[in-house]
């Protein structure tokens, strides 16, 4: 008992820090629904989405309320708690992800040093990869308990997929972990703040590790497994009202999350570019610095929301043969040779 | 009790009682979700143990990728109770002896642990990453290649008998 009350104070602090985050990420995959629409408004020379509020920023409520009041409709012959419990894992797997990235430096609250960080666990970019492992089940278990056979194609054609460039993925991560020497994203930040970003190191580990986000994330060109004009609609093509909404959010969530990765381990994180923060934090004190910090790291991760949706409104899907050759025979003799040649050089230097 | 002892009771009976659930669940798709479970608990005892990197792995691996495969299969096989083939009295005699020898077995070893349980609890430092790696590159060295190539023997086996299926024309 005495230490659940020495920990009070830290888990509420680090409830509220978990409720700002999740909230906080509920609204940017919110607004990205909106920019996606608008970008590709623009990229086709529309309008988009513009009578709810001005700009239209309303929209992406309304789209909300609707998907709310919209009939929830469950096929008799589906597997019920499954078919219920498939939307609610692809969220929660979307959201996990969040708790290892750290959002900023630390601050100051009266008087107690508050890590913008959920979790600096010594494991970190491995959990993520845990994580997003059980982020298939959200994709298999609805499709199959939809008991559709264009549902089940498109959840087996989805997990396949996700496998398979999970393994690029890792490899490409093994080349970075070499350099930085540690797993938790905290450090990794770190040594980017001092030793310059790391895709000046690895331009070809981040370039095939943004490839298998794109895939993760089931996004155009890799959006398989809900390719409408072969399966209808996909692993949801049998869900309505909010636990389609949900399947929806959840690629909006994750497509937030995957930037931050990206942005995390790439681009610095929340390093200001050409600043030093702790002269910045000398000047102007510690909360301002981690607010610039965390709006660095924010404009960073636009960047990437944007790269999304713009690769979507550009590039054509790709077929089932090519997404695999892509993934086996390109992506991961690529990512060998790079873990290879970036083991020689670390030896090489190092000697 | 101790908020880490409270927890290890907690996965304990979720670990078992998704392990029965595993056994006696009729739908084969229901019982890979529940040894999916099962794995789960196994990770959150890992992490109680401090050992975080084979929690992880644990996760990646089992739970993740091979129940994956698992699932895979079972989904396209549609399995169910009508197409089972009841299997025969005496099958199912044998499969009983097996199993409860086996369970004898894991009982009488674990019985005698020699305080081997008690040394589990928590602030050991062999599972984490650092002490794990060098342990694997120093001491254990050989048996890691030795089983690194075992598995790409494996794999080349696996990759030779598929393409061993394709080749042949349909007709």
């Amino acid at each position: 008992m005495e230490m659940l009350a020495i920990d009070l104070s830290l888990g509420l602090e680090k409830l509220l820090l978990i409720g700002g985050i999740i909230s906080f990420s509920l609204l940017v995959a919110m607004y990205t629904t909106y920019g996606e629409r608008k970008i590709a408004a623009w990229m086709q020379d529309r309008r988009g989405p513009n009578r709810a509020g001005p700009f239209g920023l309303l929209q992406p409520a309304a789209d909300g309320l609707k998907l709310f009041f919209k009939e929830e409709i469950i096929p008799l012959t589906s597997n019920r708690m499954l078919f219920v419990l498939g939307p609610a894992l692809a969220m929660i797997t979307a959201m996990l992800t969040s708790a290892v990235i750290p959002w900023g430096p630390t601050i100051e609250v009266f008087g107690r040093q508050v890590s913008l960080q959920i979790a600096d666990v010594n494991i970190g970019i491995l959990y993520i990869f845990g994580v997003v492992s059980m982020g298939v089940y959200g994709i298999m278990i609805g499709g199959w308990a939809s008991n559709n056979k264009f549902s089940l194609m498109a959840a087996v054609r989805g997990a396949s997929q996700i496998i398979s460039y999970e393994l690029a993925m890792g490899l490409s991560l093994i080349a970075l972990l070499m350099l930085t020497g540690t797993l938790s994203l905290k450090s990794i930040v770190a040594q980017q703040m001092t030793g310059g970003w790391n895709i000046i190191y690895q331009p070809l580990g981040f370039l095939i590790f943004l490839i298998c986000v794109f895939a993760e994330c089931n996004r155009t060109p890799f959006d398989l497994p809900e390719a409408e004009n072969e399966l209808n609609f996909g692993y949801h093509q049998e869900y309505s009202s909010m636990k389609l909404g949900l399947y929806l959010f959840a690629e909006y969530v994750n497509m937030f999350i995957s930037s931050a990765v990206v942005a995390t381990l790439f681009f610095g994180g929340y390093d200001i570019p050409f600043v030093d923060e702790a002269a910045l934090a000398a000047n102007i004190g510690v909360n301002a610095t981690a607010a610039l910090g965390f709006a660095a790291l924010f404009s960073k991760i636009l960047f990437f929301l944007f790269l999304f949706i713009w690769v979507r409104w550009t590039i054509p899907r790709f077929r089932y043969d090519q997404l695999m050759d892509l993934g086996w025979k390109k992506l991961i003799p690529l990512a060998l040779a790079n873990m290879l040649i970036t083991a020689v050089v670390v030896l090489w230097l190092n000697k | 009790m101790h908020i880490t002892e409270i927890l290890f009771w907690i996965l304990t009976a979720l670990a078992l009682f998704s392990a029965l659930m595993v056994v006696s669940s009729d739908n084969p798709v229901h019982s890979v979700l529940w040894l999916i479970l099962v794995f789960m608990a196994i990770t959150g005892h890992y992490i109680l143990m401090n050992a975080q990197f084979l929690a992880i792995v644990n996760m990646i691996v089992y739970a993740g990728a091979i129940m994956v495969l698992f699932l895979f299969v079972i989904m396209f096989m549609n399995l169910n109770k009508d197409s089972e083939p009841q299997k025969s009295v005496w099958l199912r005699l044998a499969a009983v002896v097996s199993g409860g020898s086996l369970l004898l077995i894991l009982v009488a070893a674990l019985k005698d642990n020699g305080g081997y349980i008690n040394s589990m609890k928590g602030e050991g430092s062999i599972g984490l990453i650092k002490n794990l790696g060098n342990t694997l590159f120093t001491e254990y060295v050989v048996p890691f290649e030795i089983s690194s190539i075992l598995f790409l023997s494996a794999m080349v086996g696996a990759v030779v008998l598929g393409k061993k299926e394709s080749s042949t024309p349909a007709a």
